[in-house]
């Protein structure tokens, strides 16, 4: 038997492995972006495992807007990625420290 | 075991492990790949949870367009990898310590004394024959969430714009056509009349 | 032209030329600026004569109007309005009169003075606050026209401001009415408070009915609301018309030019105290025991400050405690219920002092601006008009029968004697003493200043001659009513029912009207007077001072030294300046001392203002380096949010 606890269970992991992966990975901005990514999968991992159990589509819509989101996300994401390498020739999050206090 | 537990606990380890894979590989390459793996794995459960649209979209979307998005952008970017990844072994214990402190507070949401009531969903029946979990969304889509829909198209167009004036940059050297230049351009920009003695014809 | 139109022009008028001789200075010029103002009140007497005379001849009943509602505020409406009564009219027509006076006198006063416009705004402003005050019909215009009056006064005192003194002057005078001022406004409150309106014709309707209320005051004493009142009203009264022990400010006020010493504070300002009783005869007629403090303070007053103008050798010093000792007898008169009394003394004392204050700044500008009498002397053979001028308003102030002020302070004198209220017993004694010390430092100045061996020196000498016309004729049509206008207008005011529309005497308490039983006109009364004790008293100061310095001046040296205990004594004026300046001035300004350097700079700079620029700037360098700038910091400071958040939900 499959329940909801089943399936947000499986939410729950995705996201720690996405937070484990911000704290490993950071040297590494794609990486970072990807981790984003995962959070966001695990989140709509959970939208759609209510909306069935409930029985009610808006979360898939829900989820929707989320992929037309996250999809904006990366595109600027990547941009700005692309624009920092130009002038810093680094993709080292340790290099990006203007906002030092 | 039914043979959607089966698929399930398949699918769940195949996501669960290439996620793993994402965020400890070295090559980012490989990173993206596996996010691939990740997000078939997920599309597969979607569709156990009869979210068929929204698997495919997923497939479709994420892999065919924004995971190759990052691809290309990691292989234009010429990173240098052992920089990259360095600190990794430093930083595990603090990144395994908090993520196993978080997953283990999240556990006890889900499995404490039911405090949330999530046992008390019962199974859902599965769809009859004849239905299409397309059709549903998109009434849903396009009748009471019409408005978010066409903001989440104005978002994504900005995203477009965005993308497109961050990257865009203008290189010394290369010539380029410009249209405002040309059309304003008038007879006395380009044309000069001057005047010159004659030469080779004598005076006689 | 309609009644309600002149009315409003007689304040307007002089606030006008005031507005035009200070903002356009510059454009007007010194000619502009006086031919602006003496216009403008000069307009505003003849209106108020006219007001006087349609009151008179023409049968008009008394207004009382609002003119404009300043505000409202939660039932209570604050209004702009006169009441235009016989008491008003006859302010109206004083204070326009001796100020358009003053106004022409101040051309030659001030001829060389480089503040010339100013000077004459300033007193143009002081006309229309002083007719604001007497014209207006409710609390809160009398208050606002009463600090007005405080304000000009404070200006002129400190007119020149690069004199040292003047400005310790101006300073002292504001302190001193500001103590009066808050009793004014406790006053008022009060009346608010008990009567929820701040209108005479209503406040005075209902005062009846409330003279068994009482007023919790300091920690539950209950005190009657009404001797609460004018007790409050009268030590307003008391710092305006420097009544003892808030008189201090006035001797000193002589630092100011004399047109302001004669104008303000010899005429109009200081007797607005008088006024203010006068107009609140309704309320003090309820509160003996007001009026038995009223009757006390001013006959201390009265004496006291009298036998310090004898020892004073500053010419407008004299004249000044003279000044507060006429306020005493005014004050004297309020508290025997004499309210009508006290304004006849008001209107001629306006006169005759106004006069000798005018003829003591003509010998001050023949003389150079010297004031010190000792250095004077023999002055009458330069400047006869002065000197005849000067000895009518001398006769005037003294109570020589027939002269204005004989009628005004025998009256006075009478009606203290007839009361029967606790402490007239003792202002009676005052007040007849007071006509012997009166009449000596009276013929003492006039024997030191115009006669006798001239003690100037030479170079004063040489220049000595008779001050110009605009200097000369003020004093002489200010010397016209201070002769008769006692002989004329004792009848209709004191007995004749003129001031019944303003002042409420009760019954029992009536002394003018049985004085008027014994009345068998003006000249009766001063050919009877040979037969009464004030009459000789005065006779016996005159002959005191003919003595003492015009035969045998050494006499008064010698007995100087004899009564060196009492000289000392009013040389230093009861040291009330020392007592104040040991006690109030040096507590205050210890106390201000120690608010500021604790208080202001130890707490409020110290602690709230710099110590929270500083706390913040410390707090801020240490949480700067939370701010490390690496983006996964950031985000490990919000998961440790997220893990928080959730264990205290999962604990609770």
């Amino acid at each position: 038997m499959i329940t909801l606890t089943h399936y947000l269970t499986l939410g729950a992991i995705l996201l720690c492995l996405s937070v484990a992966g911000i704290f490993l990975n950071r040297k590494n901005i794609i990486i970072l972006l990807m981790s984003i990514e995962l959070m966001l999968l695990a989140a709509n991992m959970n939208f759609i495992a209510f909306s069935r159990f409930l029985g009610n589509p808006d979360g898939q819509v829900f989820v929707f807007f989320i992929l037309t989101v996250a999809a904006a996300e990366a595109a600027i994401g990547l941009a700005i990625l692309v624009v920092l390498f130009r002038n810093r020739n680094s993709i080292n999050v340790a290099d990006l420290d203007d906002l030092k206090g | 075991m039914t043979i959607q537990e089966i698929f399930f606990y398949l699918f769940s380890i195949i996501m669960l492990a290439a996620a793993t894979m994402v965020i400890s590989v070295r090559n980012p390459v490989y990173a993206i790949l596996y996010l691939i793996l990740t997000f078939f794995s997920a599309a597969a459960l979607w569709i156990l949870l009869e979210a068929e649209f929204l698997g495919i979209i997923l497939v479709l979307v994420y892999v065919g367009a924004v995971m190759v998005l990052f691809l290309f952008v990691v292989m234009m970017l010429n990173i240098n990898q052992s920089r990259v990844s360095e600190g990794f072994v430093k930083n595990l214990p603090l990144g395994i310590g908090v993520a196993l402190v978080m997953l283990a507070e999240v556990l006890m949401v889900l499995w404490y004394k039911n405090q949330t009531g999530v046992d008390n969903f019962p199974i859902p029946v599965p769809h009859e024959q004849g239905y299409s979990n397309t059709a549903e969304i998109g009434e849903r889509m396009f009748t009471a969430y019409l408005w978010p829909f066409e903001i989440a198209g104005v978002v994504l167009l900005v995203a477009i714009v965005a993308a497109v004036a961050l990257s865009m940059r203008h290189r010394e050297g290369v010539k380029t056509q410009s249209v405002p230049q040309q059309i304003s351009a008038e007879k006395r920009d380009r044309l000069e009349l001057i005047d010159m003695p004659v030469e080779g014809v004598k005076k006689n | 032209m309609k009644v309600e139109t002149i009315i409003l022009l007689i304040p307007l008028l002089p606030l006008a030329g005031a507005l035009i001789a200070g903002l356009l200075r510059n454009q007007v010029g010194r000619t502009g600026s006086h031919i602006v103002t003496i216009l403008g009140v000069g307009g505003a007497f003849v209106l108020s004569a006219l007001i006087l005379k349609m009151q008179i001849y023409d049968d008009m009943q008394s207004m009382n109007y609002n003119l404009y509602t300043w505000g409202i505020s939660d039932s209570v409406i604050f209004q702009v309005g006169f009441l235009i009564d016989h008491l008003t009219s006859l302010m109206m027509v004083v204070v326009t009169f001796v100020s358009l006076m003053v106004h022409i006198y101040t051309i030659g006063y001030m001829r060389d003075d480089p503040g010339y416009q100013r000077f004459f705004s300033y007193i143009a402003l002081f006309t229309f606050s002083m007719l604001m005050l007497v014209m207006s019909n409710n609390f809160l215009q009398l208050f606002f026209a009463w600090e007005a009056v405080g304000l000009v006064s404070y200006l002129l005192i400190g007119f020149w401001y690069k004199k040292e003194t003047a400005i310790f002057a101006n300073m002292k005078a504001f302190m001193v009415n500001r103590v009066g001022d808050f009793g004014f406004l406790l006053g008022i409150a009060a009346i608010m408070s008990v009567f929820g309106t701040l209108d005479y014709a209503e406040v005075f309707a209902a005062a009846p009915s409330k003279i068994n209320e009482t007023i919790a005051v300091f920690g539950g004493v209950e005190w009657s609301a009404i001797t609460f009142i004018c007790v409050g009203l009268f030590i307003g009264a008391m710092g305006k018309s420097a009544q003892a022990p808030l008189h201090v400010w006035l001797p000193d006020s002589m630092e100011g030019p004399t047109p302001i010493s004669a104008l303000i504070h010899a005429a109009t300002m200081v007797t607005a105290g008088i006024f203010m009783v006068a107009r609140m005869s309704p309320l003090f007629e309820l509160s003996d025991a007001a009026l038995s403090f009223v009757l006390i303070i001013g006959g201390f007053t009265a004496l006291a400050m009298g036998m310090i103008g004898i020892v004073q050798n500053d010419i407008k010093r004299v004249i000044a405690y003279s000044t507060l000792s006429q306020l005493g007898y005014m004050t004297v008169a309020l508290g025997a219920s004499a309210y009508s009394a006290a304004i006849f003394h008001l209107m001629t004392h306006a006169f005759f002092k106004a006069l000798l204050f005018l003829a003591a700044g003509s010998v001050i500008i023949a003389m150079h601006h010297e004031q010190d009498m000792r250095k004077m002397g023999g002055v009458r053979r330069w400047m006869p008009v002065t000197w005849i001028t000067s000895v009518l308003g001398t006769l005037a102030l003294i109570g020589f029968p027939f002269f204005s002020g004989f009628y005004s302070k025998d009256m006075i004198i009478e009606a203290v004697g007839g009361a029967t209220r606790f402490g007239s017993g003792f202002a009676y004694w005052a007040v007849l003493l007071g006509v012997v010390v009166t009449a000596f430092y009276s013929f003492r100045l006039l024997y030191l200043v115009f006669h006798g061996q001239t003690r100037m020196d030479k170079h004063t000498e040489d220049h000595m001659q008779e001050t110009p016309l605009v200097v000369t004729i003020p004093l002489v049509l200010l010397a016209i009513p201070s002769v008769i206008i006692g002989y004329f207008t004792i009848k209709p005011i004191l007995f004749g029912g003129w001031l019944d529309d303003a002042i409420k005497v009760s019954a029992q308490n009536d002394v003018v009207a049985e004085l008027g039983q014994n009345f068998h006109g003006a000249t009766a009364l001063a050919l009877h007077s040979v037969q009464t004790a004030p009459f000789w008293l005065m006779i016996g100061g005159f002959v005191l001072a003919t003595w003492f310095y015009l035969f045998k001046p050494q006499l008064a040296e010698n007995m100087k030294k004899r009564f060196s205990g009492l000289h000392s004594l009013l040389e230093n004026k009861y040291y009330f300046d020392d007592f104040n300046n040991k006690v109030f001035a040096r507590g205050f300004i210890r106390i201000g001392n120690s608010l500021w350097k604790r208080g202001d700079a130890g707490l409020i700079d110290g602690i709230g203002v710099n110590g929270t620029a500083a706390f913040i700037g410390k707090l801020g360098e240490r949480v700067r380096k939370l701010q490390s700038g690496y983006l996964y910091e950031y985000a490990f400071a919000m998961i440790i949010g997220l893990i928080g958040l959730l264990g205290a939900w999962l604990l609770v």
